[in-house]
């Protein structure tokens, strides 16, 4: 039924009350859209949250949810963004099986990507990095041929470029 | 008592007479009686009904709001005090009625820990409200409440609900009633639209011949009607009004379509699938009006005015959209808009009314729409009607003709059985010099019945009307017409003896069973000073038509039912149409 099933970012200004997350995420879930990730923090002022969410749907879903996510009482402004029109970054920890054979060739492809090495043991190494998705994929992809033993992943957080509102 | 010393539950009550609450309707329980106390204690004005379950409470505030234009509120215990009231929000919500509905709740140091009638109402009821709140401190009491009703009356209305822990209501208050609102996301703006977007309405409107005014219920709530008598007298363009629209614009007007969609006159729905032009003022558009969505006035110029941003596109596709409240926008658009040049257009759709009037079967028994007309004649039209849902609510829809908004009252959006009693009693309690009909039929009746007791205990002058056919009739007309005559579950057998039943609570009870005594009897319960039941026995198998079938477009209403042979066995079904070229209009 959905042929344009693309990812889209969302940006959510909120009220800081109890139960606007749920709120939010019941608008998504009713119409079928599955969010990717969601990232929830403080916004620069007051009583008020950030949240950023990567959903994936069809473009008239996407136009209602966003309609039904404004009218939310708790809802000060919700937008879509472009990939173009915003910087978008996240973080990912991984930690990888290695033994001395295997590390300096984890060593080198982290240092392609300016991941940082934020534990080392033994057995395994967990690298940190940060860009865009699509960055992070291709390094954890190249990872894969090692063995991944955890990935954790922040989501993609996302600001408007110049004057526009995020 | 200084304000500084009240509790919670004393402040709760204080600020909802404060804020202009009129009446309550409600039931108490364990974790409710802070609250029923500070009822006790400091409540002057406002008036309190107990009904006698929480379902017909918030239906009755329903009725009540629908009737006035004013919210009313709800006062319930914890768990399934609050549950019971969970049919009654959807049907508010779904109806854009405003209603403050409170509950009691477990204290805080309980939540989330299975206390005895412990529900979590505030996360239960989420996608039913309009907005909600559980109170954490006493001291934030005052500004919620003005906020419940704040955000319950403005802009699209709906039910609000205050989940109020029992401790919370014992708590000191110590703030004072005067409080600040603090919503810095709700932005109900009554005009949502600019100078741009009127003229091009008025330019679409002044390009059309064959235009069709549809007006709903968010007309009503901006009462507009004056408004859309100008817009329609105006274009000379007709009207079809929704279930909830009804009397917006008068039926009795010779513009007036009547009502559209699955159960709408043929002659509207028509209207609708040959306009050039189709103007919607306050209607939401739902799937019992479009037929099929796609097909909704396909080659037609669409125009959607809606307070509710989120109504644009959700199942039609408008050309141009106007988000604001529906009497403002008719007034920045009417100084526009020139005479239109509509005669032919006029000329045609009186054929339409001609080639497919509205009728009912008057021989053979007694027939629902005979009773409904005749209750439109003894009243001159002029009762405020609350219907229950099925049959007979089609019926008095097609068949009793309002010319005012606030005067009929029906669960369009929720659809809720056992509506039509409470509702009545709602309204009979924001109107009482009026005469207030309940419509309903064996089936809806029974599941909210017990509100009898509150009917007699207040001497309300309620009718109730009981379209007695032993059947879930509705259900049965589809398994009818879609299910090749399986009857699955729709034989009220055992239905007590609604007369008695009617006595039994002290009202009187009359029964109808010949064509001949519709008028003396039905005379006979309006006349009544108090409330009446009146047991109508009408023929067991009658279908509502006409009728849009589910998931055909308004160009397939169906006109009237495919006679069967007699004693046809079940599970086989005669396709031959009643009358050559009458099936489709």
């Amino acid at each position: 039924m959905n042929k344009d099933i693309s990812a889209h970012n969302l940006s959510i200004y909120v009220a800081n009350r109890p139960g606007a997350l749920a709120r939010i995420a019941q608008t998504f879930s009713r119409r079928g859209f599955n969010i990717e990730s969601l990232v929830v923090s403080p916004g620069a002022t007051g009583d008020f949250s950030r949240m950023t969410i990567t959903a994936k749907g069809d473009e008239a879903g996407l136009e209602q949810i966003i309609m039904q996510c404004s009218k939310l009482v708790d809802v000060l402004a919700c937008r879509e963004h472009t990939d173009e029109e915003v910087v978008a970054r996240e973080l990912v920890l991984v930690k990888v099986a290695v033994d001395s054979g295997h590390r300096g060739e984890v060593l080198q492809i982290a240092d392609h990507f300016h991941a940082k090495t934020v534990d080392l043991s033994e057995k395994s190494i967990v690298l940190e990095a940060t860009g865009s998705s699509e960055k992070l994929d291709a390094m954890v992809d190249l990872l894969r041929k090692f063995k991944i033993i955890e990935l954790v992943r922040t989501g993609k957080v996302i600001m408007a470029r110049g004057e526009r509102e995020t | 008592m200084s304000e500084n010393q009240m509790n919670g539950a004393e402040a709760l009550i204080q600020s909802l007479e404060k804020i202009g609450i009129e009446i309550m309707f409600g039931l108490p329980g364990g974790s409710a009686i802070p609250l029923f106390d500070a009822l006790y204690k400091v409540r002057r004005k406002m008036k309190f009904v107990l009904v006698r379950h929480e379902q017909g409470a918030a239906h009755e505030a329903d009725g009540y709001a629908r009737a006035t234009g004013k919210p009313a509120a709800v006062l319930v215990t914890s768990g399934p005090g609050a549950t019971n009231t969970v049919t009654g929000i959807m049907t508010a919500y779904m109806d854009s009625v405003p209603m403050v509905v409170v509950t009691g709740q477990s204290v805080r140091g309980m939540l989330g820990k299975d206390a005895f009638q412990e529900a979590d109402v505030f996360n239960l009821t989420m996608p039913i409200v309009k907005h909600s709140y559980l109170v954490r401190s006493a001291n934030d009491i005052p500004r919620i409440v003005k906020e419940a009703y704040h955000i319950a009356t403005t802009g699209r209305p709906g039910p609000v609900l205050i989940d109020v822990p029992k401790d919370v209501g014992t708590e000191a208050c110590t703030v004072g009633l005067e409080a600040e609102m603090n919503l810095p996301g709700y932005k109900p703006e009554p005009k949502g639209y600019g100078p741009e977007t009127i003229r091009q309405i008025a330019e679409a409107l002044a390009k059309s011949r064959r235009p069709v005014i549809i007006a709903g219920h968010g007309a009503v709530l901006s009462r507009a009607e004056n408004e859309l008598r100008q817009l329609a007298e105006t274009l000379d363009a007709p009207v079809a009004t929704t279930l909830l629209g009804k009397g917006v614009f008068p039926d009795s007007h010779r513009l007036s379509l009547q009502g559209l969609g699955m159960h709408g006159t043929a002659f509207a729905n028509r209207a609708v699938v040959e306009c050039d032009l189709m103007i919607s003022v306050g209607a939401r558009l739902d799937d019992r009006i479009l037929g099929v969505p796609g097909e909704f006035c396909k080659n037609a110029v669409k125009i959607h005015i809606d307070i509710d941003a989120a109504e644009f596109g959700k199942l039609v596709k408008p050309d141009i959209r106007c988000r604001g409240d529906a009497k403002a926008v008719l007034q920045d658009l009417l100084p526009l808009l020139k005479r239109g040049d509509t005669a032919d257009w006029l000329k045609r759709i009186e054929g339409f009314k001609k080639k497919w009037p509205m009728g009912y079967a008057k021989k053979g028994g007694l027939h629902p729409p005979q009773v409904i007309d005749a209750l439109n004649k003894l009243t001159g039209g002029k009762a405020i009607m609350a219907t229950d849902v099925g049959q007979h609510q089609m019926w008095a829809w097609q068949f009793y003709h309002c010319d005012k908004p606030w005067q009929f009252i029906s669960s369009g959006g929720a659809g809720t059985m056992g509506f039509g009693l409470p509702a009545a009693i709602g309204a009979q309690f924001g109107r009482p010099g009026e005469t207030v009909i309940a419509i309903v039929g064996d089936g809806g009746f029974q599941m909210t019945m017990n509100e009898l007791a509150t009917a007699a205990i207040h001497k309300l002058p309620v009718k109730i009307i009981l379209m007695n056919n032993h059947y879930l009739g509705m259900v049965r007309q589809w398994q009818d017409m879609f299910y090749d005559e399986r009857y699955s579950g729709v034989d009220l057998e055992g239905n007590p003896d609604f007369v008695d039943l009617a006595k039994a609570y002290g009202i009187l009870g009359l029964n109808l069973k010949r064509a001949a005594d519709i008028p003396k009897v039905l005379k006979k319960a309006l006349e009544h000073p108090g409330p009446a039941l009146v047991n109508v026995e009408v023929v067991h198998h009658e279908e509502v038509y006409p009728m849009v079938p589910p998931g055909k477009p308004l160009e397939e209403t169906v006109l009237c039912h495919p006679r069967r042979k007699p004693g046809r066995p079940a599970g086989r079904k005669n396709s031959r149409p009643a009358k050559a070229g009458a099936k489709n209009a």
